[in-house]
């Protein structure tokens, strides 16, 4: 592992043979441990000059076997684990896997849960993009955003530690429903927090949108076409950024998405610039969702009839949700036991990271960080 | 409530284990050939759905039922994709569907194909993973699974196959860029090879680890003790 030439193999096979002989290429090691990174991320670059001819990406650091982990505890005692992998968006992962037991196990959660979800899911998507927002700015050299964000982050963190008692790893929600019902007062600090946080989004787009220096540090940068990323499998905001007016709240609706009225914003070009775009908008759509939710929040029941040893019956499912990042996909396979027989996560990080290489190709080695910056990879979930 | 599963169910199991004993290889299979076992749990699990589901509960009663059922038995599955690519390649292929998800259970042999095919003429553009699945007992030990989504049809589809310990498959990453790294991870977890990859090695494991941890024979606490010796200068990593 000493020597970085020996793991680019990857590379085009061709060129590298030059490499040695090249004397204008030099192969850098960056990471594991650098704060541009978001994690502990090693990207070993091909610079010729301040270009960047090529990269490969080492992973695994922070690999815990959460798949291996699964096929040892029960449905229910996997659930918290989920929470784990992208923990700055723990209430979409825990969502996605309770809807996938609960597809498994052919039960549905009642409309109050739904609700709750919906809120819950929207509110983590917006402190997940705010967060992105405050590092990938610092990455870039802006600091006020960061300062920003988190800012106004806590005060989303607040709702979940009254709903739930956590702040970043929430497990909100069970198989079959939500174990809480809402504090007194919930409904009322969500409208309260929307009335407070639509004017900070505008207040981050006066820092950025038109800033000069922001402007030439993302636009067409880490360009992506389209066709590239669905050959990569980029999804999320990345793949809407290149124009792909797809997202699996509208595609496939799971919960209860199908109620409520919202836009799926895209981008044109799929750079840097766009991607930003793409996700302030997102922001404001999450609000106009939450709005919604918490307006037509119905009475009821928070729990579905689940038994209180789950057993699915033998058979296998793969459900996906929209995650902040992109699609974030379970693939259960039940042997008619409590235990999972195999759990498969299916993590947009992971598969959104490999389109850095492509994207970083030709650009400067300085935008190696706004591009590792707007993938919006979080490596607790790349390497699971 | 009870009528609503049950009806349509006797005359699956027989189709199931007329269809499953021919191309399975007689071994249990937590997939597909023991399909027959959730009749018994069914009756009490799926106690919310039938209320709201029951237009569709009752459809798969009749004989049509293989379009769209609702039940919580796998069911062969019929479209026009399935009918193209049977005449094609007939045997070595069943189709089956279940809790309104559909895949294919292929033959290994016809696998490049049939991939080529769902890519290039019927518009799976986008391979969403590629995972496997180890059942040590079987013959054939692992089932290796894509799932593949269409942007054009907006629809998912599971490819399946079985393969022995040791047998290598052909890559994907020739049809979907992204099949590189999933592949990798399925070499890394479970040490199947995939012939005419770019780059395949260890992804997530360091790479001189020994062992396939998602292998089940490979213990939950078990690791690399050279390794880890070596590299990390401890005695132990638990």
């Amino acid at each position: 592992m000493t020597d970085p030439t020996s793991s680019v193999s990857h590379l085009d096979l061709e060129e590298s043979k030059h490499t040695f002989l090249d004397a204008n290429e030099l192969v850098i090691n960056m990471g594991p441990q650098h704060p541009a990174t978001h994690g502990v991320l090693r990207v070993i670059l091909r610079l010729d000059g301040e270009k960047v001819m090529g990269l490969e990406c080492v992973i695994g650091y922070l690999h815990r076997g959460v798949e291996k982990i699964a096929e040892h505890r029960t449905y229910t005692m996997f659930n918290p684990y989920v929470d784990r992998m992208d923990y700055v968006a723990a209430v979409s992962n825990g969502l996605g896997y309770c809807e996938a037991v609960e597809k498994l196990l052919n039960i549905e959660a009642p409309p109050r849960a739904n609700f709750i979800r919906v809120i819950l899911t929207e509110l983590n998507r917006l402190a997940s993009h705010q967060l992105w927002l405050g590092t990938h700015a610092l990455d870039i050299g802006a600091m006020t955003p960061l300062f920003y964000t988190f800012r106004d982050r806590e005060e989303i963190l607040k709702i979940f530690e009254k709903y739930c008692g956590a702040r970043l790893t929430t497990h909100a929600f069970r198989i079959g429903g939500c174990q809480y019902e809402t504090y007194e007062g919930f409904e009322k600090d969500v409208k309260k927090f929307l009335t407070f946080v639509a004017p900070k989004i505008d207040e981050y787009e006066e820092l950025l949108t038109t800033n000069r220096i922001w402007v030439e540090r993302t636009k067409n940068v880490g360009t992506i076409s389209a066709k590239d990323c669905i050959a990569l499998g980029v999804t999320g905001p990345v793949l809407r950024a290149s124009g792909v007016k797809w997202d699996l709240r509208k595609a496939q609706p799971y919960a209860n998405y199908k109620q409520f009225d919202f836009d799926i914003p895209i981008g044109q070009n799929g750079d840097t610039y766009d991607r930003y775009l793409v996700r302030m908008a997102e922001m404001r759509q999450s609000l106009r969702i939450i709005q919604q939710a918490v307006d037509g929040i119905p009475e009821g029941p928070i729990m579905a009839k689940v038994s209180k040893v789950i057993k699915p019956p033998v058979g296998e499912i793969y459900h996906s949700i929209e995650a902040p990042k992109g699609e974030l996909g379970y693939y259960i396979v039940s042997d008619g036991s409590t235990q999972p027989y195999r759990i498969r996560v299916r993590p947009p990080s992971f598969v959104n990271l490999q389109a850095l290489d492509l994207m970083c190709k030709g650009q400067l080695v300085a935008d190696v960080i706004a591009v590792i910056g707007t993938l919006d990879i979080v490596l607790g979930e790349v390497d699971r | 409530m009870a009528e609503d599963p049950k009806s349509p169910q006797p005359p699956d199991k027989e189709q199931l284990a007329k269809a499953a004993n021919p191309a399975g290889s007689g071994t249990p299979d937590p997939s597909t050939a023991a399909t027959p076992k959730p009749a018994a749990p069914s009756a009490e699990k799926p106690a919310a759905p039938p209320a709201e589901k029951a237009p569709a509960a009752a459809a798969p009663a009749k004989p049509a039922a293989p379009a769209k059922p609702a039940g919580p038995v796998p069911q062969p599955w019929d479209s026009p994709l399935v009918d193209k690519l049977k005449r094609q390649y007939g045997t070595g292929f069943e189709s089956w569907t279940y809790l309104n998800q559909n895949y294919l259970q292929v033959d290994r042999s016809l696998i490049p194909t049939v991939l080529q095919v769902l890519r290039d003429e019927e518009q799976f553009d986008y391979c969403v993973d590629v995972t496997a699945v180890h059942y040590p007992k079987r013959e054939r030990q692992f089932d290796i699974v894509w799932i593949l989504y269409s942007f054009p049809r907006n629809e998912r589809l599971r490819v399946r196959t079985q393969i022995g310990d040791g047998e290598h498959i052909p890559t994907a990453s020739g049809l979907w860029a992204t099949a590189n790294w999933l592949e990798r991870e399925v070499f890394d977890m479970f040490g199947i090879q995939f012939d005419g990859h770019p780059d395949l090695k260890r992804i997530l494991l360091p790479d001189g680890w020994k062992g396939h941890p998602l292998r089940k024979d490979y213990g939950i606490i078990q690791q690399d003790q050279e390794w880890v010796q070596i590299n990390l200068g401890i005695e132990s990593g638990q």
